[in-house]
């Protein structure tokens, strides 16, 4: 039985928890949106999900003197945006597209929500049998 | 859950914007303000904001890395004007008097610009605690 939990809740759960997490790196975005220096950062959800998969990428250090390729191990999947325009404090905010951004992952973490709820109810449906 | 974090770092940004708020209230209450000498003359007041960028910047009850605090306060560097009035009980022995540099109309701007900014945050919070609720509301389903 344990195994049908598994296996039905799939990728969505562990996508529900990068999807909360772009939502932070937002909302820390927006938290400085009038800070100076501060450079605005978001999260590279393809790159994270696929370090999800443990997919192995297609040039990897197998030789301790290798230098690390793309991603390094301890990359938390950060990226810095660019900006549209410069400001005169060197931050790279723009609020009106962190707010879209922001809309965007709310909805997507809704998606993922709808998702894990069918998956959710379909497992009740199967142990109620009725 | 990163939730709790969202609605924290929020929270931070709450507190350094109300801050700016709470200086230009200052800065305008004392826009009509003279001295007697130039280095006693109100300067209009800036919270500089600073990122919270990790562990060691954040209190230990509130540990929201990537949040905002104000680091430190600057005074403006506008010069302050010097107005003759000997009326003044504060002239000095020229008869002059000087005022604040605060202009009243940057004031106001800021004012607008600490007031969108905190509700932008406040609308984080609010979509945070909506997403949180529906999260919650999974195991009903």
């Amino acid at each position: 039985m344990m195994r049908i939990l598994e296996g039905s809740l799939g990728l969505h759960e562990q996508v529900l928890g990068l999807r909360s997490r772009r939502l932070e790196v937002l909302a820390r975005n927006i938290a400085n949106a009038d800070t100076p220096h501060y450079k605005a950062q978001d999260l590279d959800f393809k790159g994270a999900l696929s370090r999800l998969d443990n997919e192995p990428s297609a040039m990897s250090a197998t030789h301790p003197s290798h230098f690390p390729v793309g991603d390094t191990a301890g990359s938390d999947g950060l990226r810095f945006r660019i900006p549209f325009n410069t400001s005169m404090d060197g931050n790279t905010v723009e609020l009106s597209v962190e707010q879209a951004h922001y809309g965007k992952a709310a909805t997507d973490y809704q998606a993922t929500l709808s998702f894990l709820e069918n998956r959710v109810s379909g497992i009740r449906k199967a142990l109620r049998g009725d | 859950m990163g939730f709790d974090r969202i609605i924290g770092i929020a929270g931070t940004a709450l507190n350094a914007q109300m801050t700016r708020m709470n200086a230009t209230a200052s800065n305008l209450a004392n826009a009509g303000t003279v001295a007697g000498t130039e280095a006693g003359a109100f300067r209009a007041k800036r919270p500089v904001f600073k990122a919270l960028l990790d562990e060691a910047m954040t209190h230990e009850a509130a540990p929201y890395v990537g949040g905002v605090k104000v680091d430190h306060i600057v005074d403006d560097p506008t010069p302050v004007r010097r107005v003759h009035d000997p009326a003044s009980p504060l002239a000095d022995p020229q008869g002059f008097v000087f005022q604040s540099n605060v202009s009243e109309v940057s004031e106001m701007v800021e004012m607008m610009a600490a007031a969108r900014a905190y509700q932008n945050n406040v609308e984080v919070i609010n979509t945070a605690r909506q997403l949180m609720a529906r999260t919650i509301e999974i195991i009903r389903a």
